[in-house]
């Protein structure tokens, strides 16, 4: 493996770290400009939500769930399991809903960009398009920036919703609670910062795990290999700015919003 | 070397006759790190004219048809393309003047999620303003032109190289532009495909009077071209009779390591005393 100079790495990296960020905010100025691809941001849509839609639900059910039969054993403790939907509502909605369907839109649409974009770069596709006037900035990246922060805000609602049936199936059938308490506890423990940072983050994520696949896709180089080292380096990239923006995001907000 | 055959351009003559020429580069130079690939390349492509661009692999001809569509930027020099100085316009502005330019490239580029249909379609759907009723009218127009109507709903994955190429000709030919740039349309194909590829070639110069620049290493292509005329009535391509005055506006543009070597007409190149090129040409 050839070895490379601390200089010329450093170069790279910024370089890259300045083309990502000319990319992402081209993504969002194309909003205003013309031409607008509006049947190719409804495609996006559908498969990003509509073919997101198994996964969100079974993998928030099942966080519910779980979450509930966890912590039911140390709320018994303090003889506190009445309080079980009030913790699941406050992880999920905060915490687990927006981070979890992020990071399974993340793996499922992230790769699915940077490999669909890899391969039209790699066969002269996407120069193909730039000779035919199209800017693929405005047809393949906005489109997609746009469908999937759209798409992951109301998947995470929808996550969110399915983590509470979950942790209510559990507290109902295992652990003996009523259905009007769990419920009452949920819904009475939120409040408008826990509303407001759970429907926040999912626009953020949004955001990065459409930028980062494009990115990757649009920059792959090598061939089939070349895509598929794309297609790795956006999952585990958007994985990534996920969990560390997260933390940023929940910090910044809790200042904020008091 | 035919030095004296090689013209060199320059703004104010550009400037001048810039209604009678497609495209210019006026010493054009592009290095990759510290590999240079072009230097110093200047020549004009008169429009109506074909420009056949000759020399061995890894000399820059492809290179030659991304800098004039604006696809890359020159080290230095400037390139004219209808009128429009490319190496000075942004991205976006290079838009609109590649609609104006049909370009087919040496793997087809087809969309390969897109149907042929689509395919052909898209640079009038990408206009915007033309009617759907009139997009079908000439999708079916330009695939009749390569004879392959009867693809409309296949998918590029599902045509042989050939098909592949000639739908790509008709994609760069839908809007009628003023000039066409092929890169390799031969390349990797059999004789009698290459023979049916060239022939669309002539009867794009010959019928719609288009200018083009034709990059190929296939010295019996570049031959065909300058030697053959599209007779319209019997729609086919014939050779030019011994002693025809008729001038199928063809030159050729040899280029060797990182220069034009040989600028000039099928006849000249023939007579040309350059050993590099008498070798070349056997």
């Amino acid at each position: 493996m050839e070895l490379i100079s601390p200089t010329d790495f450093a170069k790279e990296k910024v370089l890259a770290i300045q083309d990502y960020a000319s990319l992402a905010g081209h993504s969002l100025t194309n909003v205003f400009k013309h031409p607008r691809y509006l049947a190719d941001t409804l495609q996006q849509a559908d498969l990003i939500g509509v073919g997101s839609l198994p996964i969100v639900i079974l993998a928030g059910f099942f966080t519910g769930a779980a979450l509930a039969l966890n912590t039911s054993a140390t709320l018994e403790k303090f003889g506190s399991i009445s309080l079980t939907g009030q913790l699941v509502s406050l992880s999920m909605v905060r915490e687990l809903g927006p981070v979890l369907t992020g990071l399974m839109v993340a793996g499922r649409n992230s790769s699915g960009m940077a490999s669909e974009l890899g391969s039209m770069k790699v066969t002269e596709q996407i120069d193909a398009m730039r000779a035919l006037g199209t800017d693929p900035s405005k047809k393949l990246t906005t489109p997609r920036v746009i469908s999937t922060i759209v798409m992951l805000f109301f998947l995470s609602i929808i996550s969110d919703l399915m983590g509470l049936t979950g942790g209510f199936c559990v507290a109902w059938a295992l652990l003996g609670l009523d259905a009007n308490q769990y419920w009452t506890t949920a819904y009475q423990s939120l409040v408008f910062q826990d509303v407001i940072m759970g429907l926040t983050k999912p626009i953020v994520f949004g955001f990065f795990i459409a930028t980062v696949g494009c990115y990757y896709g649009l920059t792959a180089t090598g061939g089939t290999q070349g895509v598929g080292r794309a297609t790795t380096q956006a999952v585990v990239t958007a994985s990534v700015l996920i969990i560390a923006s997260d933390f940023f995001i929940t910090r910044f907000l809790m200042v904020a919003l008091g | 070397m035919s030095n004296s055959l090689i013209t060199t351009p320059d703004v104010q003559s550009v400037n001048a006759d810039g209604d009678q020429i497609a495209i210019a580069f006026e010493h054009v130079s592009i290095a990759f790190e510290e590999n240079k690939v072009l230097e110093d390349i200047s020549f004009t492509l008169k429009r109506g004219e074909t420009k056949v661009i000759l020399g061995v692999a890894g000399t820059g001809k492809t290179l030659l048809l991304k800098l004039a569509l604006g696809l890359l930027r020159p080290d230095s020099g400037r390139i004219y393309v209808l009128g429009h100085e490319v190496t000075s316009m942004k991205e976006e502005d290079l838009f609109d003047l590649r609609r104006q330019v049909g370009m087919v490239f040496q793997e087809s580029a087809l969309f390969d999620s897109l149907t042929v249909r689509e395919n052909v379609a898209y640079p009038l759907m990408e206009q915007g303003n033309v009617p759907p009723d009139e997009i079908e009218k000439r999708v079916r127009e330009a695939l009749r032109f390569v004879e392959l109507e009867h693809t409309l709903d296949l998918f590029p994955g599902e045509l042989s190289g050939g098909m592949r190429r000639r739908v790509a000709i008709a994609r760069g030919m839908i809007t009628h532009p003023e000039v066409i740039l092929y890169d390799s349309p031969t390349g990797g194909l059999d004789p009698v495909t290459s023979t049916t590829i060239v022939e669309l070639i002539v009867k794009g110069r010959d019928v719609y009077k288009t200018s083009s620049i034709v990059v190929t290493h296939r010295l019996q292509d570049a031959f065909v071209m300058a030697t053959h005329y599209f007779d319209k009535e019997a729609n086919m391509m014939k050779p030019l009779k011994d002693g025809s005055r008729r001038d199928v506006h063809t030159r050729f543009l040899i280029l060797r390591d990182t220069k034009v070597i040989f600028e000039g007409t099928a006849a000249e190149v023939v007579a040309s005393k350059d050993e590099y090129l008498k070798e070349y040409l056997s």
